[in-house]
């Protein structure tokens, strides 16, 4: 251990000091915690029963028979496989300052697994869709996703947008109203899209041409718009003709199955029988992915969100390309928004978005700012989210209540960087003034 | 447009590398004129009716006090800020910039006094930037940047990975990466402002070739430093500006006193009268001292030493052989430390920042613009940033906005900080202006210890020749004082002792009248005793130009 460093090293030597920066011992501690509890949970008190997820709807091609898991013996190999995973984690952090990836995530599937089954295994009926949680979690998840991805494109090239929440209400309201209004679902989809691209100029407006915090620009459009909503849901919506609410009757986006991929199972019915949406969401999360990494505009946006004035150095307009980028996140956000009224339900009810813009926020952040990696935390979020309403129905060993909290507990961990070294864009939040 | 051949080295050039094959590549040179320009921020004139001729293949440099104007001149020259009144010429034809896009279509590039770099971007991602080839729907084609990046590295000596990261590169690096930034573009002319405070000696030196490589291939060059031996060594003329006004030009054969007293406007001493140091008793040591990397290299091996009352021990070394380490670890800052640090008998290790602050240690870190300001603040709140709790300054809980405000008037007096006012942000002060404040925060409040890095880093003459005085003032007051610096200069004008670190150990402790060529044998790796025996049998030249 008695390496000395060599003059040419200074290099190294501030690689060295970053790395002490960064080592974190968060990761290793959760960890094992939370194996101490899969063991005494998972393991030792685990129910003797069994698990059965079934894997097929009746509707499928193809049907595959359903997995039935002892709910004990499954515990304990779930209980193993965290103190395993926990336990390298450690060895990681203490050797080069980090969990790897792979064991994050393989722990964060082990430890789900394992919780499943150990509820599953301790109810009454003893058996749960896998499909119906996954495709019930996507009418969490797409306007989750739309969120997030509103959310990269801003903070990406350095503006914090807290107004997701009020850019996914301002679209579901104009779907249903124009919606409804002309009959036409596509019409309602668009209309969306123009009232979050208008939030997203209020917020632009305010925070990059008069610097007005930031943050506060954002809480206040998300008050504006719940207020506006609510008004107008009161006066217009509300209003019956022939006994019917004629301006909350939206149509309904159809559905769209691709043939063929939509006959895989568990992925075909959760990512193939969608609705237009659900589609342009996979198109964004990739489109939106490759734009920022691969091409000319991206690595712009990228350096005005980490370096303003270097970007100002080489000739590129940092106010101009913010202010676009918060337009076009804004009117993804909309559309995000049209989901919950074109796809979800077919009526809007006064804030229905219910703090989803928020989630998206923490999406984001888990995400590390990362189309993809916003979308599969929306993923994540979604399917805690949507476990909850499942195992209502059925009687479990833990409060419904409770369960209700996961997303929310997933959230508080990943804004304290669970996740490891997950950095904001440099620029993020910071206004850029000219000398 | 005058059309000239660029060659790899001339003639007429002075680069000392020998002419290797013949490179010919036309390249257009260009004549610069300012005329009258005037650059207002609010009250403060920055640039006041400057005019200033840069002819083609020159190396013209600019001499001035911090906050003199230098920096803004080349902003506005490079587009970034609008002036006032004037204009620019190219060529004799008037041009107008709207923004750095148009200066860089003029064949005009720049590096910045802090580096224009994003620090997440590979080289290449920071070279393309702005001026990207892209294929179809505008998919970046880093390719072509990446091999005109090797090619320019090649012929400059660079070595440039393409693909590093920039925050992962030394600065000496990450200045070439502006520099090849610059070169893309096809700069004919390159504004350097202040590349050398950030540098060692070799990487100047280096950075000097450079120079003359470019000006014997055409490119002129705006080269701003306070370094005066620098700019006699390289210029082929000499501007100078004093409080944002031309005060006249001057030959680079001009004396170094000379250019002094022309950038103050009064005579400046450039050597420091200091009386023989009155070491007292040994109230700060240092035993054992190992500081540890994560990956358990050591970056600081077992370094011991003293420091007494009255006297200045200064710490020489190439940067990055264990400097900041030790300070670091002196401050509380390191996390693996072993070893003792006492001062006045009280163990410092293990104690947190706030502790070892307030048991009288005052500390000017070796990065200013990070560590050492919030820029955001104004320069009355920075100059108490760490004395506000103290009963002076406070009202209660509050803060006595009026004794701050007497505090940073006496203040930004005696350390004659240039600014419109002490209520002016801290980071709109020019670079040598923010190190003086926080000089005149540590130096003003009773010390046990005085520490500082780099304590003059882009500070003029002028003002070095005060800071100087001040901190061998807080010597004779009887505070231990112990400065870390890579400038040679600085260490042999402040030193009653001086110790060498070599890649984390302690190469000797030798007093501070020693040659330079001791220290740098030294600084190279042979402990005091080799370094003077090496002396005594191979004669050595004595004394560098100077
Ligand atoms: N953006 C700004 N807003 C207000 N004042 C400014 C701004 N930039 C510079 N100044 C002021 O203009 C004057 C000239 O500053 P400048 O940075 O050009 O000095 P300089 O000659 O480069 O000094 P140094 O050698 O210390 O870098 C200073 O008094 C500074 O405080
Ligand atoms: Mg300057």
């Amino acid at each position: 251990m008695s390496t000395v460093i060599s003059t040419k090293s200074s290099a190294d030597n501030t690689a060295l000091r970053d790395q002490l920066a960064v080592r974190s011992w968060k990761v290793p501690i959760v960890f094992a915690a939370l194996a101490v509890f899969a063991v005494v949970v998972f393991a030792v008190f685990g129910p003797e029963g069994h698990a059965t997820f079934r894997l097929s709807q009746e509707q499928d091609a193809w049907q595959l028979p359903d997995l039935v898991l002892p709910a004990k013996a499954s515990g304990i190999v779930a209980a193993l496989a965290c103190v395993v995973l926990a336990l390298m984690s450690y060895l990681q952090t203490k050797a080069v300052g980090r969990t790897a990836r792979w064991v994050s995530s393989s722990f964060t599937v082990v430890f789900v697994a394992g919780f499943l089954i150990w509820i599953i295994g301790g109810t009454k009926t003893q058996n749960i869709t896998l499909v119906g949680l996954f495709t019930g979690a996507m009418l969490i998840v797409t306007p989750l996703v739309f969120g997030s991805l509103s959310g990269v494109l801003c903070e990406r090239s350095g503006v914090v947008n807290i107004a997701i929440e009020g850019q996914l209400l301002a679209g579901a309201f104009t779907a249903a109203l124009v919606g409804s209004i002309t009959g036409n679902a596509f019409a309602g989809l668009f209309a969306a899209a123009v009232a979050g691209l208008l939030v997203g100029f209020l917020l632009a407006a305010f925070s990059i041409k008069y610097l007005v915090n930031q943050i506060i620009v954002g809480v206040v459009l998300n008050v504006l718009v719940a207020g506006l909503t609510g008004f107008l849901f009161e006066k217009i919506m509300k209003i019956k003709v022939a006994g019917a609410t004629i301006y909350n009757q939206p149509p309904h986006l159809p559905d769209l199955p691709i043939p063929v991929l939509s006959e895989i199972p568990i992925i075909g019915p959760t990512f193939f029988r969608q609705s237009v949406l659900g589609y342009l969401m996979l198109v964004l999360v990739a489109g939106i992915w490759f734009a920022l990494f691969r091409t000319r505009w991206g690595l712009r946006i990228r350096a005005v969100g980490e370096h303003p004035q270097a970007a100002d150095t080489m000739g590129i307009n940092v106010n101009r390309t913010r202010f676009l980028n918060v337009l076009a996140g804004g009117a993804v956000a909309g559309v995000g928004g049209a989901y919950f009224t074109l796809v979800a339900v077919s009526s809007f009810s006064k804030d229905m978005t219910g703090g989803l813009g928020f989630i998206a926020l923490a999406a984001l952040i888990f995400g590390r700012w990362n189309p993809i990696g916003a979308f599969l935390a929306a993923l994540l979020f979604g399917v805690a989210g949507n476990l909850k309403s499942i195992l209502q129905l059925a009687v479990t060993p833990v409060d419904g209540q409770f369960l209700a909290m996961l997303p929310y507990a997933l959230t508080i961990l990943a804004v304290a960087g669970l996740v490891g070294k997950s950095r904001a864009p440099a620029a993020s939040g910071i206004p850029y003034v000219k000398g | 447009m005058e059309w000239r051949e660029r060659r790899r080295c001339g003639a007429s050039c002075l680069c000392p590398l020998p002419v290797s094959g013949i490179n010919f590549r036309l390249v257009e040179t260009l004549k610069l004129e300012l005329k009258g320009i005037t650059k207002s921020f609010g009250s403060l004139v920055a640039n006041d009716h400057i005019d200033l001729v840069v002819e083609p293949g020159e190396i013209h440099s600019l001499l001035g006090e911090n906050g003199a104007g230098k920096s803004t001149l080349m902003n506005v020259l490079y587009g970034l800020y609008e002036p006032t009144s004037g204009e620019i010429l190219v060529d004799g034809k008037p041009v107008r910039f709207a923004g750095p896009g148009d200066a860089m279509a003029a064949g005009i590039g720049m590096v910045h006094q802090h580096f224009m770099l994003v620090p997440v971007f590979t080289v290449a991602e920071n070279v393309a930037l702005g001026r990207e080839s892209t294929g179809f729907a505008g998919i970046l084609d880093l390719e072509q940047t990446r091999t005109k990046i090797r090619e320019i590295s090649a012929e400059y000596g660079f070595n440039v990975d393409p693909d590093a990261v920039v925050e992962d590169l030394p600065v000496g690096v990450q200045q070439r990466v502006e520099i090849i930034k610059a070169l893309v573009r096809d700069a004919h002319v390159l504004i350097l402002d202040e590349p050398t405070a950030v540098l060692t000696p070799q990487e100047t030196d280096e950075l000097m070739n450079i120079m003359r490589q470019l000006k014997a291939g055409g490119t002129s060059i705006v080269f701003i430093s306070h370094k005066l031996r620098e700019v006699k060594a390289i210029s082929d003329r000499i501007t100078v500006i004093r409080r944002g006004k031309v005060v006249g030009s001057a030959e680079p054969s001009a004396s170094t006193t000379d250019l002094a007293s022309m950038m103050v406007g009064r005579s400046v001493s450039l050597s420091l009268d200091k009386a023989p140091a009155q070491p007292g008793a040994e109230i700060f040591r240092v035993r054992n001292l190992t500081v540890m990397s994560d990956v358990g290299t050591r970056l600081l091996d077992d370094v011991s030493f003293s420091v007494a009352t009255g006297e200045i021990l200064a710490v020489a070394g190439v940067q990055g052989n264990g400097q900041t380490e030790l300070t670091e670890a002196v401050l509380g800052l390191h996390k693996h430390v072993r070893g003792s640090v006492t001062l006045d008998g009280h163990e410092l290790v293990g104690r947190s920042v706030r502790q070892v602050l307030d048991a009288g240690v005052g500390f000017v870190p070796e990065d200013r613009t990070a560590d050492g300001l919030v820029g955001s603040f104004s320069i009355a709140e920075n100059l108490v940033l760490d004395l506000y709790g103290k009963k002076e300054f406070s009202r209660g809980s509050m803060m006595n906005r009026s004794a701050i405000a007497e505090h940073a008037a006496r203040k930004v007096e005696e350390f004659d900080v240039r600014t419109p006012s002490a209520r002016a942000a801290a980071d709109t002060l020019s670079g040598g202006n923010q190190q003086k404040v926080v000089l005149a925060r540590e130096l003003s409040r009773p010390l046990k210890l005085f520490i500082a890095s780099q304590p003059t880093r882009g500070v003029d003459v002028g003002s070095i020749e005060f800071l100087h005085k001040r901190i061998v003032a807080e010597r004779d007051k009887g505070t231990p004082v112990i400065i870390v610096s890579t400038e040679l200069d600085e260490v042999l004008e402040l030193a009653d002792r001086i110790a060498v670190l070599y890649a984390g150990r302690l190469m000797g402790i030798v007093p501070g009248k020693s040659s330079r060529d001791l220290l740098g044998l030294m600084m190279a790796g042979l402990t005091a005793e080799e370094a003077t025996v090496q002396l005594s049998t191979i004669p050595t030249s004595e004394g560098e130009p100077s």
